[in-house]
């Protein structure tokens, strides 16, 4: 029994402090999904979450100003002003009617300011084969996403 | 021809459902007549697979666009390397790729053990079929690759009927490596299905444990070790062809090409505590029963984008069908345990904290946690829509957290735990095999930590990895200073006679040193350095010790697409080093970019460059430059494990093992394969 006792304390502490680190990390990193029509409603804290939208760029919408790159997202009949404020160049994919995966939070002003953008041209490629989920969509920083 | 291969799938669809119904009454009956025509079966199956996969093969390659799946992703001007890989790039030609790997395992299955294992054969057989039969459905009624251009498609796209060239090939897939990273991940994903097989088989037929074990140990290294170069090729094409300077990101399907590598390699510990001490029966089978759910689940993830399209990437609809067949394994799994669970009766108890068995047993247990870490981390958008109704993720945070010390972990019980002696281990023991290692490997630590490695984990990393790269030396010492004392040979002779002799153990021992390899490559991740600058000609961006000069732009014309190249100049302390050409090629084809990374690759660190683009005011190209430390021991690292499993795959030079404990010295000079064992190398151990 004594022996028994013995693994159970030392798989109780690994598997605790494990449980512990993966809860800082949950913390630290989630990310709630919302379509547009639900980013329009949210309310009070849950706005100031960290956040994915997905949508479908709008013909002409895609503006380059100095430092940010401003576009409309368009979703269930709503649509999303969106500005990318970071530093690496949009993917390649990243053109009018692609579909478009931002991920950053909203603004005060209506605006999403978004840190990351990922992109895919409407229906081309299928995903890549036990490759990676980027294979099918470019992003403009896979490693921090 | 598509004629031809959508009809030899629709037959070998036929030849696996009597190879299954065929086989359950064959077991029911034991007809002989009516066991060998179900195996037979089996084998049309499998040949059937093949021709259909070679007819598709023979599409690609004859520009047959008037198939929509050809037309998808081929074009004219596509080199004949990436015509084979054009095959596996979309959904319905990647699974029937899966069919096909599969049916090399089970041909090569049914015809090496066509006369043996009677009792069992016939209940492989069948759970063979049934797998098979789950794939040939997709394959002929889902998602057949053989579909004509010009059925109107479900997608409006396809109203074309004939078409003087294709859409091509995804830019990101025309790089070697995605010629060889699927079929490697694929036949890792196949190949467990073999002794997921014999496991199940062996449960409904209650076969002797020890047996079904022997029998599939070869077939779970094999697919173990496509598994692992498939991780590491997909690894390395991310980090080649991405342009974000890494190669791993938390990519659900990279986590899906994890999970059964977890599994997998816990199954591979905890098999010999099954052979040694008749222990752990239940979680064998249960972790090869999962071993193998997570590689249909792994196959699911990757195509169905169940995970990685939320909202905003259309669905698959093979969905579904995945998540029946995972049910329905599920079940025939939990079905079999239920009604044959007596016959897994554990043959001992655990002794003592400090002995292998337990390391063995920590070992499994950091995996699974690992695994179950890795599968609730990948999910949670799944997990947490259903509960909550908002559906969350987590991000590389989440999974650094908890995998880095997880895999130091491992890496600590990978050095103790082979030292560590089956029952229980005494301190003097403990003493001698680890004092100078963890001696040597403290001193290593404190040394990095004066030359400023201040990284916590990376500290414990080094330190760990001198340490177990000791302890693994010196048992290849120990051993091949005793084979050199009798036989006289040198002692890197005889540390290779000594590895023959047991090529199961040594072996392991190598794949132990390379994932101290792969340790050390991961550790540097701790030291990445990035810079990213718009740059004029002439201009210059400093990284590290480099100095990065834009030498100038061109354009180059290749076949299937156009690159546009920058020139850089690498100079190291005032002197030329070398040129790159970080490239951006554009496909005519389907009108899309891809990133062509410069990599300069040395022991020491990998200057990576890329062209990031062009600045949006000023239309300057900008450089995004890394410095990334001991990425290329990663590599490096892979390739020893496969060479590592490759020799655990050897047969042992049996002579030794008759003279073993012969107290004969040999003359010097003689064979190795005349010399006698030393009574240490007797001792079963593994």
């Amino acid at each position: 029994m004594q022996k028994r006792a013995k693994f159970g304390i030392g798989i109780g502490i690994i598997v605790a402090s494990l449980a512990c680190l993966a809860w800082m990390g949950y913390g630290e990193s989630k990310t709630y999904y919302h379509t547009i029509a639900e980013l329009q409603v949210l309310q009070g804290d849950a706005l100031k979450q960290r956040m994915r939208v997905g949508g479908t760029v709008a013909p002409g919408s895609i503006h380059r100003l100095s430092g940010r790159v401003d576009f409309v997202l368009d979703g269930e009949g709503k649509s999303l002003p969106v500005s990318y404020i970071g530093s690496d160049p949009l993917p390649d994919t990243f053109i009018d009617k692609a579909q478009a995966l931002v991920e950053g939070r909203p603004a005060t002003d209506g605006r999403f300011v978004a840190e990351h953008v990922q992109a895919k041209c409407a229906s081309k490629y299928e995903a890549a084969p036990g490759g990676n989920a980027t294979a099918a969509t470019s992003s403009t920083q896979p490693s921090s996403r | 021809m598509d004629v031809f291969g959508s009809f030899a799938l629709l037959l070998a669809f036929v030849c696996a459902a009597y190879a299954l119904v065929g086989g359950i009454f064959a077991i029911r009956t034991r007809h002989p007549l009516l066991i060998k025509s179900t195996r037979q079966a089996g084998i049309a199956t499998c040949g059937l697979i093949f021709l259909a996969t070679f007819s598709l093969f023979y599409l690609f390659f004859s520009d047959n666009f008037s198939v929509a799946y050809v037309a998808g992703h081929s074009n004219r001007d596509l080199s004949s390397f990436y015509k084979v890989a054009a095959l596996w790039s979309g959904q319905e030609g990647s699974l029937l790729f899966w069919s096909f790997l599969l049916s090399i395992y089970v041909f090569s299955v049914l015809i090496a053990y066509r006369n043996k294992n009677g009792e069992l054969m016939p209940y492989v057989g069948v759970v063979l079929a049934g797998v098979q039969i789950f794939f040939l459905t997709l394959n002929n009624f889902i998602a057949s690759p053989f579909k004509a251009l010009g059925v109107p498609a479900a997608n409006g796209a396809m109203d074309l009927v004939t078409r003087g060239d294709g859409n091509g090939l995804n830019p990101l897939l025309q790089y070697p490596e995605m010629v060889i990273h699927p079929p490697n991940l694929y036949s890792g994903y196949t190949g467990f299905t073999i002794p997921f097989a014999f496991a199940l088989a062996a449960l409904l037929a209650r076969y002797p444990g020890e047996k079904w074990i022997h029998l599939t140990r070869k077939w779970t290294m094999i697919a173990w070790c496509f598994q692992s170069a498939g991780i590491l090729l997909g690894a390395h094409w991310a980090y080649a062809v991405l342009g974000w300077g890494g190669y791993w990101g938390w990519d659900p399907v990279e986590n899906a090409s994890l999970l059964p590598w977890l599994t997998g390699t816990a199954f591979l510990h905890s098999v010999m505590m099954q052979e040694k001490r008749g222990m752990m029966k239940v979680w064998n089978v249960w972790l090869v029963f999962c071993t193998f759910l997570l590689c249909i689940l792994g196959t699911f993830l990757t195509r169905s984008g169940v995970v990685s399209s939320v909202h905003a990437f259309a669905q698959s609809n093979i969905g579904p069908w995945f998540v029946g067949f995972l049910i329905a394994i599920m079940l025939v799994c939990l079905g079999a345990y239920w009604k044959n669970r007596d016959y897994l009766a554990s043959e001992n108890q655990l002794d003592s904290v400090v002995s292998r068995e337990s390391s063995f047993l920590f070992n499994n247990l950091i995996l699974l946690v690992s695994c179950i870490a890795v599968v609730s981390g990948t999910l949670f958008p799944v997990f947490s829509e259903w509960i909550t109704s908002n559906r969350i993720s987590v991000g590389p945070p989440f999974f650094n957290k908890v995998m880095i010390p997880i895999g130091l972990l491992l890496l600590f019980l990978t050095g103790v735990g082979p030292l560590l002696a089956w029952g229980k281990t005494s301190t003097e023991s403990l003493k001698r095999n680890f004092g100078w290692p963890l001696a040597i490997g403290l001193l290593a630590g404190g040394v990095l930590f004066v030359l400023g490695v201040r990284d916590f984990y990376a500290l414990i990393c080094f330190i760990l990895c001198v340490f177990v790269a000791l302890t693994i030396l010196m048992e290849f010492y120990r051993g091949a200073k005793v084979i050199r004392s009798r036989g006289g040979a040198s002692l890197v002779e005889s540390a290779f006679e000594l590895t023959m002799r047991n090529t199961r153990r040594y072996g392991g021992y190598i794949v132990h040193m390379g994932m101290v390899f792969i340790f050390i490559g991961l550790a540097g991740a701790a030291f990445n350095r990035d810079v990213q600058k718009e740059m004029q000609l002439g201009s210059v961006l400093q990284i590290g010790p480099y100095e990065l000069h834009l030498q100038g732009l061109d354009t180059k014309a290749e076949k299937n697409y156009t690159a546009d190249r920058l020139i850089v100049e690498v100079i190291k302390d005032g002197k030329p080093l070398m040129m790159l050409y970080p490239e951006r090629r554009n496909f005519p084809a389907n009108q899309e970019n891809g990133t062509m990374v410069a990599i300069a690759s040395s022991a020491k660190h990998d200057l990576y460059v890329v062209y990031a683009g062009q600045s949006p005011e000023s239309q300057q190209p900008v450089i995004h430059a890394y410095l990334n430390p001991l990425v290329k021991w990663i590599w490096f690292g892979g390739m020893i494990v496969v060479f590592g499993t490759l020799v655990a795959l050897l047969p042992n030079r049996r002579s030794v093992l008759v003279l073993a404990g012969v107290p004969q010295a040999a003359p010097a000079g003689s064979m190795p394969q005349t010399m006698t064992a030393a009574p240490i190398l007797k001792e079963g151990h593994d």
